[in-house]
Formats: structure tokens, C-alpha cells, sequence
């Protein structure tokens, strides 16, 4: 009786540097594909708030999805008080993020299990490069005047251009917020697109600041002219403005990569950032992945989150699920 | 399945909310229930008990007592008993019992949640993030309207025993909608829970006892449809408040007709869900899952005819799909599915019969990849395009998660296939242009509509239909009057007003007499003098038989022609409050003119004494003046509700009322009766006093030269039963005032049935015209309204 449609079957590809996704190139600037753009708020933030109630993983459902968490997340330090020794702690538990016994225990010992990327600033790409070795981990650096920007387009693009030389693979830029409050819509697909020449080979992030921006009919054209210009990623936040990743507001930008992709083909990945703390909330935004986006973004090369305590969390969760006792923080190697 | 195969697949698996504690309160009882009367658990005269089913599992959940006439009297009788106490009780102290309720309910949410989702077969995230929050939520609200009842509301007092049957689709939700506002406002209770769907209700029975809410306030009986028939024809009943099927509601108040008792009906619906192209379409989707795969469809107000503008119709279809390919079905328990199971197999397969209807029709359906599982009663989400407003999908209530989509051109064309339905409950209008839609809620004839949200709902805004949806609000300050009865109604009379009277010169014996030129009298129709289309006339003779002239006499043809006269009739309801006001001011001016003639004719007509009669027309001229005064002050509130949202309730005018006025008072009767209505912004019939017409056949003088435009008061003389009892089957009549007999009440009430409008008579009580108390006021204005709540979310 009824007219069915079959599905593509993607399975999420394991770790490893963007290998499977056709990279964005980006479309020339049209103000048309969202100038008609409309998010009403309220029905965003009903949705957002329902998402995480209509879905739940429990028992080995959530061990393997807190395992794949693992993988997307962007293992940051991005403080003033950065120094190698901390770099290389840092890059030694992206290497292994997960104590042994406890992936035998998951039957898991055979898998290659370390996080997505190292994020550092730039001066530190070096020292995460020695720590990683030939781990094939990617160092993402933050650049162009990271947090505010507010640094002149030359000096952003060197910035990118230098820390690319230094090793980068991936490159979290940040956009111009002045230019967002004002809809200098085409100014930013120039910059961004500027941005995007300077990474070369390197997989461009670009954040939104979303935390900055007073609607989230601006946060998707942002998102838009930040896919057009050629952005790999965009990312909600730097961790450093008043209000981080929301769900409500990821929702909103999915729904433009979604849309993006219906209209060019080309894939764009997400990054929440800032905030993300414990396994609870990372299976969230990975439901809202999966329920918006579909399977073929849990994937690294669609899907990081930017954290620095989040695999602590998920460490003592994991424990929990092998073990059935509550775990303790001290009991996980610092990262 | 291992833990690394999950993490090749990354796939969701089962989330099941444990069923202990439900099981266990079942087993506490030996998995069968009794009935809770008189605080008391009785085991049913019958002596029989059905079955409840889990629909996830088709597992028997327990036993329920099958209540007989017997077990209803009882109870009634009970709740009898109980009245006085708990309605001489003061506020504050019902108030306790009702926070005492809800603090309860909130205590045990979690056991109210599961057991209702394993009774049901919702999904667990609605009775635990819906249902059972807005029933504690409902019990708050009213607590706090137990308290204020007699500051608020010092002219009414409660009605009495109310009898209440509920429905599967929200048991423990429609239980609390039915008894919180009862209760709060000092009446006692039997209630009937559906029997599919008893359980919750018997430990909300439970919870009574627990707060120590005195015996028989509240008395629950559970059975099939006998025992609420039972309950219905009950005569020491006062009030019927159903919840259900339009077909249920029909028999209802065919079985109440004429005995008094206070009916409120909320029934079926086929409510529009309507999408301009400027909406934000993502959030649509989100839109369209909460309005027809909440609670699997069966919501008797979900969005089921997808209305889209063309522009935007292809993208938005795509759109939906491709969120129904991730929707999930499964056991109501699992915390990781969107749709439960339909209530039982009956349902089923009413659903795969329209379904399969909707298919042969040759529209378009489309259903996702996936199967649902096999062990309950499961249907799939399904959306049908390629829809007509004629096919069967478009226009019966499917009552499951099944979707009918057309598409519009036009403004116009949306509002006009949003009301091409015989229901009225709800509806839903997404665009993100304000002014648009706020040009479009008032012209939906719903009484709820949501503006870019959907199923939305609140213990302080009113929820109820137009229509064949029913009638009567629940919710919300309007919801209490369903539960109330205004105090003056006490002082209605058996007998007919003694008036003054005067003797006449008999002179006559009943023959014609004219002083000077005969005056031929007309019917009022659309703005012009009408000649009866049968061309007969009737003579009117005084108390003593004398003559004092000749009316036309109306048949059902000129009625025919007073209605489609009053639904030309466009540029009234438009009008500004004020503007109505300046012509009813006009009126009154008018009618002092001619102040004399007026009183001259009610004294040549019904005998009374020349002062009798020049108070009548004076009191007719202050009436004019209070409906004028009212004209643009009887407004709506805007209600607490949710966070972010105004919810506007507003009193619309009902559209075309039928009349049919009181024998006495020839002219203050029809004052009294039609401007209210037309203040309001109604069109009216008016049949006037059969016995005294010439009152109101003057009038038509007086509304001819006050700017009253044509079709606004439409005059049909003649026998009144007679032509009442045509309004009452006309189809386009929405609502009908009868001032008469017992037998006509009865009539009118038995014969409104049919397209459900709401009545209002008088079951042969008299009514003091000349008592403000009785003759005036906001009881006017009530029925001549009916509120629809507007609920607008904001945010940028």
C-alpha cells in the first residue's frame, strides 16, 4: 500500500583526516539564497528543547556513542598560561583518551580510539607536532586576532598563512562580528573567502560567535555567507563570548548546512564549542547531529566539538558502564 | 548487539522507562478495580468487570468494574449529599484541597506518568512532559479560582452535581480539565473515564482519599457507553460535561433536551494547519510533528488538514518526509520513540479503513521506509498530498496520525478552505509576518488558534469549539462559567409576570376597526419590508378580543430568506465597537421620539396600564443605552499562560442568532434579546411575541432610519414554535434564543442537535423584563459571544 523510498545506508567513516568528504568550495556570493531567511525563535527553541527528550541511549548504545564522542572532539587548551609541558600532556591524551582496561572491558581494545584534533594557539603548534608525532591527530590552530578579531584582514591572513607553515592541518578563524550586526553580508563573504585562499590545503573552521549575535535569523545568514565563501566547518563559538554552543542555536545552523547541501552538494561540518562539558550533553548535540543532519555526519570530518573537560566526563562514564560503580575523576589520566 | 558493532552503526536502541512501580501499584490491587463512591471503594452492582489492555504489548494491564444504573445512582447520589457541605465550604478551604490535589499529583508524577503511557499507549516523554505537568498544573490554577470564586465572581454560585465523561486520548488531562474547575467552583462529581483508559483515574481516586477531599465531591465510576447514558439521563444531574465524539455529542444533547441541565460539549475536529510562504519552514516540520503525530493523532484538535500556500508547498512536502523517514514508533515506555501505539484494534482499523479510503480516492500517500513493530497496535506516519477539499480524508475526522495536505493560492483562499469544515475546534496559522497573522486568526472559525506553535495548552486560557466541535470553554476564567449559574436565575418565574393592567371598552366583539388609513404590517428582511411568501396574514386580538390588527404570517421560506438575508450582511461585525455604539444610540434617540406611539401599542396589544406601558419603552431606551455603553467595553484578557506568549482571549460574535422572543414584554423582550446580540456584532432572526408582534413590526421603522445596515435584525412574524423550530434545523443558524414553553425549549434543544448550535432557552420559566437583574448584562453578552483564544509566541 505504501509508496516507500529507500534510504542511503551510510555508515559514519572511522577516524582519520578528511578523507571521504568532497571539501566545500564555495559558491559565489548570492544575497538571494537568504535574504528570505525567517527563524522563529520560539518554534526553534521548542524543538531544541523537546530533541533531547525524545531520544535516549542507555547501557551499550551509550558506551559506544560516548566512544564515538570521543573522536569529535577538538581537545583544546586556549589559555594565557599555555606552556609546552601542558601541550604535550594534552596531545599524549588525544593519543589515548581512553584507559586500556577499560576498552578491553567495552571489547574495544582493537579499535583505534583518539580524539578528533589537538586545538592550540598558534605558538604551541609546534610542540603539539612533536607530542603527536606520527599519531595522524591534526593540530587545528585559532587564528585570525582569535577571540575578537578584531585585528587587521592582512595581519589575520598572515597569521593563517604562518601557522598553516607551522603544521596546522586545520585552521578555526573567526569572522568580523561588526559586519554581522550590520549585514555587511558581502564584506564577509570577502573576508571569509580571503580566509579560506590564505588555509590552502588546510580545513578552514569558521566561528561564528554566535553568543554575539542578537538573532538567529542573523546567526543563519552568517552561517550561509560562511558556507558560500568556503568554510569546511562553521563553529558556533570561540568558548570565550557570554553565552557558548545552545543547542537552539546549533539547531539553527545545522538547518542552513542542511540546506546548503541540498543546493550545491557540498558537505559542511559543525562544530559547537565552549561550554560542553559532560557526556550527557555531548549525547545530545550528537542526537541533534543525527536527527538533523542524518548518520553520515557523526563522522570527524562533519562533526567536532570544541572542549577541554568534556573527555574527563566521558572517561568516568565509560568506567561507570564497565565497572557499575560511579567513578572518580582522579582515577582517569589528566589530560 | 556489541558495543563496537554499535559504534559502526551508530544506531539508537531501546530506552525502556521501567514499569516496577506501575506493576506494583497494580498488583497492590490485585489487578482489579473497583468503583470510588462516597469515598469509598464499592464493588459494582453488576457485578461485572471488562478488561484494560496495554495497546504497546496487547497485555492485560487489569480489571475495571463495570458500573450499572444502579452504581450511578449510587454515586449521584453521593455527590447529592456531598453539595452542601463542600459548596457552603468557604473558597480558601476548597482552594486547600485542590493545591493539596496538585501538590499529589506532582509527588507521585512519575507512577501517574507510567501508568498512563502503559494504559494509553503514549509515548512516556508526553505524560511525563505533558500530560501529567499540565493536570498539576490545572489543579494550581483552579485552586486559586476556588479562592476568589466570591470576590470574582459574587453574582454566580455553583450548578450543582455535574456529570463528566472523558475520552482515551488524554485520561488523566480531560479528568483534571473536568473536575478541577468543577469542584473549585463548589459542585460535587461523578465522573466517567473512558473504559479504555480507567486507571489513571482510579488513582487519582486514590490521591482524593489521600488529601482527605471530603466524601462524594468527587465519585468516579468507571464503564462503557450504559453507564454514561446512565449518568446523562441521571435526573439529579444538573450539568453534563463530555468530552468525545461529535456523534456522542450529538446523542447527548439530544438526551438532555429539555430537562434543564446545563450541557457542555467538546468534540471532534478537523483543524487547519496553515503555512504562508514567508513562515520559517524547518520550524513547520517541527510544526506539523506536534500537530498530527502528537499522541499518534488522536488529539481531537491536531492540525490534520495541512493547508500550504502553493509557492512553498513542493519544499515543504520534501521537508516533511524526509522528518518522517526519522520519526520512531515503538512500545510507549521507550524513551527514544516519537509515535506510541493507537488506543486499540477498533481504532486501528477505523484508521487503515480511511487510509485505505484516502488511497482509492487516488491521493498521494506517502509513508516512510521503516516497519513499524508488530507487537501492539502500531500505524506509521502518513502524509497524504495531492488532496481536495471533497476527498473523504479532507473532511472526516480520522482520529490517527494521518495527514491530508492541499495547497492555496490566496489569502482569501486559505481562510476559505481553512472553514470549509463542519468543525471548529483549533487551528494553526504559520507565517512570520504579524500583520498577516492577526488578519487571519479572527477569520478562522476555531475556537483556538495558535500562530506559529501547535497543541499548545494552559490551565489559564480557555480551549473549546465553534461549530460542530461543541460548545463551552474549559480553561481559563471563561471555563469557570461552565461550572456556574448566575444567582439572579433563582428569581425566574413559574408563572407569567403580573403586570398592571386595564379594562378596554369591548366594543369591537374582534371586529376590524381603523381610525383612518389601514396600516398593513411587513415582515423585516435584509433591510426591506418583506410580504410573507405564503400571503397570509394573522389577526392579533387584545386579552379582551378585540381587534388591534393584522401580521403576516411567516413560513420556513421567509426564514430561509432572513438567513441568507443576514449572511450578506458583511460590514456589521467589521464595525469598531464604537461604531456599533453610534448606531445604537441612534436607535434609542429614534425610539424616544416615537416614545408615545410605542407605548401606545403595548397598551393597545397586551391591556396594561398606560404607565405600565410607558415604563416598558422607557426601560427599552435605557436598555439600548446599556448595550451601547457595552458595545465597545465588553472585551477580552490577555492570560497568564506560557512563558513568551500572548494569548489573547477574545469575545467574537457568533455570527447569525436566531431569536425567538418572550410572549410578554412586546417591546422590551425584543430589546431586551436582540440588541445585546447585535451589540456584540451578530446578525439576528427575530421572531417576535407571537401574541403581541406589533412592537417589533414597528421597529423596523426605527432601524430603518438609524443606520442599522440591511441584514443586521431580519423580522419573521408568525407562529413562533413553528418558525423556531425551522431556525433550530437551519444548518447556517449558529446559535438560537428561545423565550417560550416548556415542550418549545425542549424542541429547540432536541432540534439544534443536528449542526450542534448553541441554544438558550428558558424551559418555560418567565423571565422580569423589567428587572435588571434578570433583563440585562454580561449573561446576555455570554451568549451572544464566544471566546477564542489566540495564543502568539514571541522572542527575536
Amino acid at each position: 500500500m505504501a509508496k516507500t523510498k529507500s534510504r542511503k545506508k551510510v555508515s559514519p567513516s572511522s577516524n582519520g583526516v578528511h578523507s571521504s568528504i568532497k571539501r566545500n568550495d564555495g559558491i559565489p556570493f548570492n544575497t538571494e539564497l537568504f535574504d528570505g531567511i525567517n527563524v522563529n525563535k520560539s518554534a526553534v527553541e521548542r524543538r531544541a528543547g523537546s530533541l533531547g527528550k525524545r531520544r535516549s541511549v542507555k547501557k551499550q548504545w551509550q558506551a559506544a556513542w560516548l566512544l564515538k564522542a570521543i573522536g569529535f572532539i577538538d581537545l583544546t587548551t586556549l589559555a594565557g598560561d599555555d606552556t609546552k609541558g601542558n601541550v604535550y600532556r594534552l596531545c599524549a591524551k588525544a593519543k589515548s583518551p581512553v584507559r586500556q582496561d577499560i576498552l578491553e572491558a567495552l571489547g574495544m581494545a582493537d579499535v583505534k580510539i583518539q580524539t578528533g584534533a589537538v586545538c592550540v594557539y598558534h605558538n604551541f603548534i609546534k610542540h603539539a607536532a612533536d607530542a603527536l608525532g606520527d599519531s595522524n591527530i591534526p593540530i587545528a590552530a585559532v587564528s585570525t586576532g582569535f577571540p575578537s578579531g578584531n585585528i587587521p584582514l592582512k595581519e589575520r591572513l598572515k597569521q593563517i598563512e604562518l601557522s598553516v607553515a607551522a603544521g596546522a592541518k586545520e585552521i578555526d578563524i573567526v569572522i568580523s562580528r561588526d559586519l554581522v550586526l550590520n549585514s555587511e553580508w558581502k564584506k564577509l563573504y570577502d573576508e571569509v573567502a580571503a580566509c579560506r585562499r590564505a588555509c590552502g590545503e588546510a580545513h578552514m573552521k569558521t566561528i561564528l560567535a554566535t553568543g554575539e549575535i542578537p538573532t538567529y535569523t542573523k546567526v543563519a545568514k552568517a552561517s550561509w555567507v560562511s558556507m558560500m565563501a568556503g568554510s569546511d566547518f562553521i563553529k558556533t563559538s570561540t568558548g570565550k563570548e557570554p553565552v557558548n554552543a545552545t543547542i537552539p542555536v546549533s539547531l539553527v545552523m545545522l538547518r542552513t548546512i542542511r540546506e546548503y547541501q541540498e543546493l550545491t552538494g557540498y558537505k559542511v561540518g559543525f562544530k559547537p564549542a565552549g561550554g560542553i562539558r559532560n557526556a550527557k550533553q555531548a549525547l545530545n548535540w550528537m542526537i541533534l547531529i543525527k536527527e538533523e543532519l542524518g548518520d553520515e555526519w557523526l563522522n570527524p570530518d562533519l562533526f567536532r566539538f570544541g572542549a577541554s573537560s568534556l573527555l574527563g566526563d566521558i572517561e568516568r562514564q565509560l568506567e561507570h558502564y564497565v565497572t557499575g560503580r560511579y567513578s572518580a575523576s582522579f582515577r582517569h589520566p589528566l589530560a | 548487539m556489541t558495543v563496537k558493532e554499535i559504534y559502526k552503526t551508530m544506531a539508537y536502541g531501546p530506552a525502556p522507562e521501567s514499569a516496577q512501580i506501575a506493576n506494583e501499584f497494580l498488583d497492590a490491587h490485585n489487578r482489579t478495580f473497583q468503583l470510588f463512591i462516597n469515598g469509598q471503594w464499592k464493588k459494582p452492582n453488576s457485578k461485572s468487570h471488562f478488561e484494560s489492555i496495554n495497546p504497546s504489548t496487547k497485555e492485560k494491564l487489569g480489571m475495571i468494574a463495570e458500573a450499572n444504573s444502579k452504581d450511578v445512582d449510587d454515586a449521584v447520589g453521593a455527590a447529592k449529599k456531598a453539595l452542601p457541605g463542600w459548596s457552603k465550604m468557604s473558597g480558601h478551604k476548597r482552594a486547600r484541597f485542590l493545591y493539596a490535589i496538585a501538590r499529589q499529583v506532582q509527588k507521585h508524577s512519575r507512577l501517574f506518568s507510567v501508568l498512563e503511557s502503559m494504559d494509553n499507549g503514549k509515548p512516556i516523554r508526553e505524560t511525563r512532559d505533558i500530560d501529567i505537568p499540565l493536570v498539576a498544573r490545572h489543579f494550581y490554577h483552579h485552586a486559586g479560582w476556588a479562592q476568589l470564586r466570591d470576590t470574582e465572581l459574587p453574582d454566580h454560585k455553583e450548578i450543582g452535581v455535574i456529570g463528566q465523561i472523558i475520552p482515551w486520548n488524554f485520561p488523566l488531562l480531560m479528568l483534571a480539565w473536568k473536575i478541577a474547575p468543577a469542584i473549585a467552583m463548589g459542585n460535587t462529581v461523578v465522573l466517567k473515564p473512558a473504559e479504555s483508559t480507567s486507571l489513571t483515574a482510579l488513582l487519582f481516586a486514590e490521591i482524593c482519599e489521600q488529601v482527605g477531599l471530603p466524601k462524594g465531591v468527587v465519585n468516579i465510576i468507571t464503564g462503557a457507553g450504559e453507564t454514561g447514558a446512565a449518568l446523562v439521563n441521571h435526573k439529579d444531574v444538573q450539568k453534563i460535561a463530555f468530552t468525545g465524539s461529535t456523534n456522542v455529542g450529538k446523542i447527548i444533547r439530544r438526551a438532555t433536551a429539555g430537562t434543564g441541565k446545563k450541557l457542555s460539549l467538546e468534540l471532534g475536529g478537523k483543524s487547519p494547519f496553515i503555512v504562508f510562504e514567508d513562515a520559517d519552514l524547518d520550524s513547520v516540520v517541527e510544526g506539523v510533528v506536534d500537530a498530527i503525530w502528537f499522541n499518534q493523532g488522536q488529539v481531537c484538535c491536531a492540525g490534520s488538514r495541512l493547508l500550504v500556500q502553493e509557492s512553498v508547498a513542493e519544499k515543504l512536502y520534501k521537508k516533511i518526509r524526509d522528518r518522517m523517514e526519522t520519526l520512531r514508533v515503538g512500545n510507549a515506555l521507550d524513551k527514544c520513540i516519537d509515535i506510541g501505539a493507537i488506543i486499540d484494534s477498533t481504532q486501528l482499523k477505523n484508521i487503515k479503513g480511511l487510509v485505505q479510503k484516502g488511497v482509492d480516492e487516488g491521493c498521494t500517500i506517502w509513508q516512510p521506509s521503516w516497519a513499524c513493530p508488530k507487537d501492539g497496535y502500531f500505524y506509521p506516519p502518513t502524509l497524504f498530498t495531492d488532496v481536495s477539499p471533497s476527498s473523504t480524508i479532507a473532511q472526516v475526522e480520522i482520529f490517527g496520525p494521518v495527514l491530508s495536505a492541499m495547497t492555496f493560492r490566496t489569502h482569501k483562499e486559505a481562510v476559505k478552505l481553512a472553514n470549509n469544515t463542519r468543525y471548529g475546534l483549533a487551528s494553526s496559522v504559520w507565517t512570520e509576518n504579524i500583520n498577516l497573522a492577526l488578519d487571519i486568526a479572527p477569520q478562522i472559525k476555531a475556537g483556538v488558534v495558535w500562530i506559529n506553535c501547535t497543541n499548545v495548552f494552559d490551565a489559564a486560557a480557555g480551549f473549546g469549539g465553534y461549530r460542530e466541535s461543541g460548545y463551552g470553554r474549559e480553561g481559563g476564567k471563561e471555563g469557570l462559567y461552565e461550572y456556574l449559574k448566575p444567582k439572579a436565575e433563582q428569581n425566574l418565574s413559574s408563572k407569567p409576570i403580573a403586570r398592571s393592567t386595564k379594562k378596554t371598552k369591548s366594543s369591537s366583539n374582534g371586529a376590524m376597526t381603523g381610525n383612518g388609513i389601514d396600516r398593513t404590517t411587513k415582515m423585516y428582511i435584509g433591510g426591506k419590508q418583506a410580504r410573507p411568501d405564503g400571503g397570509y396574514s394573522t389577526v392579533i386580538k387584545d386579552l379582551e378580543g378585540n381587534y388591534v390588527g393584522e401580521v403576516s404570517t411567516g413560513n420556513r421560506k421567509d426564514i430561509r430568506n432572513a438567513v441568507e438575508a443576514a449572511h450578506k450582511c458583511t460590514n456589521w461585525g467589521s464595525k469598531t465597537g464604537h461604531q456599533r455604539a453610534q448606531v445604537l444610540y441612534y436607535l434609542a434617540e429614534n425610539l424616544a421620539i416615537r416614545q408615545e406611539e410605542f407605548s401606545n401599542r403595548i397598551v393597545q396589544m397586551t391591556n396594561c396600564s398606560n404607565a405600565a406601558a410607558n415604563e416598558e419603552v422607557e426601560s427599552a431606551i435605557e436598555r439600548i443605552y446599556t448595550y451601547a455603553a457595552y458595545a465597545d467595553k465588553y472585551d477580552g484578557a490577555v492570560h497568564h499562560t506560557i512563558h513568551r506568549n500572548v494569548t489573547l482571549a477574545m469575545p467574537e460574535a457568533i455570527g447569525v442568532i436566531a431569536i425567538a422572543c418572550p410572549e410578554q414584554y412586546s417591546l422590551l423582550g425584543f430589546i431586551s434579546t436582540v440588541i445585546p446580540a447585535i451589540a456584540m456584532g451578530n446578525k439576528v432572526i427575530v421572531v417576535p411575541s407571537e401574541t403581541a408582534p406589533f412592537s417589533a413590526t414597528d421597529f423596523y421603522q426605527i432601524l430603518e432610519t438609524s443606520d442599522v445596515p440591511a441584514g443586521v435584525v431580519n423580522i419573521v412574524t408568525g407562529g413562533k414554535d413553528e418558525l423556531a423550530q425551522v431556525l433550530a434545523k437551519h444548518d447556517d443558524v449558529e446559535a438560537i434564543w428561545y423565550f417560550g414553553s416548556k415542550e418549545g425549549s425542549k424542541d429547540i434543544e432536541l432540534l439544534s442537535a443536528d449542526n450542534m448550535k448553541r441554544t438558550w432557552v428558558n424551559f418555560g420559566k418567565y423571565r422580569d423584563w423589567s428587572d435588571k437583574s434578570l433583563g440585562e448584562g454580561q449573561e446576555f453578552l455570554k451568549h451572544a459571544t464566544h471566546i477564542k483564544n489566540i495564543w502568539v509566541p514571541y522572542g527575536a
